[in-house]
């Protein structure tokens, strides 16, 4: 495993433009996260610190981290993306098969280096968002600190999930350019089936059934925080709360994918003339 | 004798176009052996079924004693197909490197390999800044990284200017020089007779021979002459048995035997009948006309 991991870490962190795409897929957050955790002075008419705001409380700012650095994985998505489609155009797939590596073993490495990507993203935010946390909250109690946790674990699955879309689209279409092309056109369609559906039947089945599907059920696995941060703010209004926990079942579903996504990427391998 | 590589019946089709079909023959230790056929006759197709990289329709093929997976015998293999193919933006060295992970071999090699075939002051270049004949150098020296037990190089010359091709011609040389045993796919002739000692012959995918280079086709050769008295010699040969066929071009005659004969018992035999000749070269065909000969009778 390890084999395999180091050998797509080396096919990776010597391309200057995927050594470029890593960084900013892992350092952009972080910043941004760190950025916003500061007092910001708006040219001396006020001061802005969102700390203030009660976000930065333990446990939301679990969920407020994840769902913003979740924005940032079309970054690494290209490199995922490229990963394939440069070993296609560079015919290295054909080349690295004749040497002796399995094709079993080729997309492998492409998963675990996904899963360890994934992982160090996780580790990441999760340093980040404690130390926030620990400065800003105004609770500090072990066991109000991790609760929530479950949304770290939550943001590894998702990304992992996305990464194995893109590992697959990148072995269907073997170009990049085409392989997020086909992403967007897959965003597009999972949006008109739900709005069939919606017309057919009504929205709330709808919704439930496009749960399921690829890009939603990776969406939703994070719900969006702002209601949540609003729902803190006025308390009493009853109608703003929503379901936002990053259930078992949601989880369960996006690994479902993952599973079938790289097991269809070695069919399609197992199955072409190269 | 051991044997590394056997394929038995092995057909192969896209769609309607059968690439190979039938196809079987034997590789054995220590011979070098040369797969010959015009362009898409199956040649880089039944490789590829072998390394792995394109999937057989029928029939079956086992590396070395058949208890070892394909891709575990593919480590012990060194195998270059077609265009020499490496990550462009990493160096030589890196690009070994990556290879000595996929096969298990260690990173002393590298350096060895690239003295070998003559690439040492160019290892911390970028493989895209290479010539062509660098870079199948290079990919030469990839395939020999875990000294493998079988070289096997499709084209290695295709492309190359002339340096390249005498170049790598005498890597190859060296290689089989020292008892590894080559498969050499090519449609240069010259090539193969140069370094094969057998030879394994395709046609639209289906084999026309296989064996020995010089056993290809049953054959006498023949006598080249040249005389002052052309006409006499000319009757004479027809009336004498032991030959088949005459061939006249100018005043060079081609006399094409039946039975053996040697060049000194002809060469008195005219003499004896009064016919003095000024050009007497007894030969064999050449593998191309042989394989031409092959190609076109069936």
């Amino acid at each position: 495993m390890l084999r395999l991991l180091n050998l797509e870490l080396q096919k990776l962190l010597l391309n200057r433009t995927s050594k470029i795409l890593i960084f900013v897929s892992f350092i952009l957050p972080f910043f941004v996260i760190l950025l916003s955790s500061l007092k910001i002075n708006v040219f001396g008419f006020f001061t802005l610190e969102l700390g203030e705001l009660g976000i930065f409380n333990f446990p939301i700012i679990w969920h407020l981290t994840t769902f913003f650095a979740s924005q940032f994985k079309f970054f690494f998505a290209i490199v995922v993306v490229s990963m394939i489609g440069n070993e296609y155009s560079n015919k290295t797939i054909k080349q690295n098969l004749i040497d002796g590596l399995s094709k079993k073993e080729f997309i492998l490495s492409k998963f675990y280096t996904i899963v360890f990507f994934s992982l160090v993203s996780t580790i990441l935010i999760s340093l980040i968002s404690f130390c926030i946390g620990l400065y800003y909250s105004s609770y500090t109690e072990a066991s109000i600190i991790f609760r929530e946790t479950e949304f770290l674990l939550a943001y590894f699955v998702k990304l992992i999930g996305f990464f194995s879309l893109c590992l697959f689209f990148g072995m269907l279409v073997k170009r990049s350019a085409f392989a997020l092309a086909f992403l967007f056109i897959l965003y597009i369609l999972e949006w008109i089936l739900f709005g069939l559906m919606a017309w057919k039947t009504d929205t709330g089945m709808a919704e439930k059934i496009q749960n399921f599907f690829p890009l939603k059920s990776m969406y939703k696995l994070i719900d969006q925080p702002f209601q949540r941060i609003a729902m803190t703010k006025f308390p009493d209004k009853a109608n703003l709360s929503y379901d936002y926990v990053a259930h078992w079942y949601e989880m369960a579903i996006v690994l479902g994918w993952t599973a079938l996504f790289v097991f269809l990427s070695y069919r399609l391998l197992k199955k072409r003339d190269l | 004798m051991e044997s590394i590589l056997t394929i038995n019946n092995l057909t192969k089709k896209f769609g309607y176009l059968t690439a190979v079909k039938d196809l079987s023959f034997t590789i054995n230790k220590g011979n070098v052996y040369g797969i010959l056929g015009p362009n898409g006759s199956g040649k880089s197709t039944t490789l590829g079924i072998v390394l792995n990289v394109v999937n057989k329709t029928q029939g079956d093929f086992h590396w070395f004693d058949g208890n070892t997976s394909t891709h575990d015998a593919l480590k012990k293999v060194g195998a270059i197909i077609e265009r020499p193919n490496f990550y462009p933006y990493m160096t030589a060295t890196q690009n070994l490197r990556l290879v000595c992970k996929i096969k298990g071999v260690d990173y002393s090699k590298v350096e060895e390999k690239l003295e070998v075939v003559g690439l040492l002051d160019r290892k911390d270049s970028k493989f895209k800044t290479y010539s062509l004949g660098m870079k199948q150098r290079l990919a030469i020296a990839s395939a020999l990284l875990n000294d493998p037990e079988i070289l096997i190089l499709d084209e290695p010359t295709n492309g190359l200017d002339p340096q390249g091709i005498h170049q790598i011609r005498e890597i190859i040389k060296q290689i089989a020089a020292k008892g590894t045993t080559i498969l050499l796919a090519s449609h240069l002739l010259d090539e193969v007779e140069k370094v094969c000692s057998h030879v394994v012959v395709l046609r639209k995918g289906v084999k026309l021979y296989s064996g020995r280079v010089d056993e290809m086709i049953s054959s006498h050769g023949f006598f080249e002459l040249k005389t002052n008295k052309q006409e006499e010699l000319i009757t004479l040969l027809e009336n004498n048995t032991a030959f088949k066929s005459i061939k006249v071009e100018g005043d060079l005659i081609t006399a094409f035997l039946d039975t053996p004969m040697a060049s000194e018992d002809f060469n008195k035999y005219t003499f004896e009948q009064g016919i003095i000749l000024t050009h007497l070269v007894q030969r064999k065909e050449s593998l191309e006309e042989q394989f031409l000969q092959l190609t076109d009778n069936n």
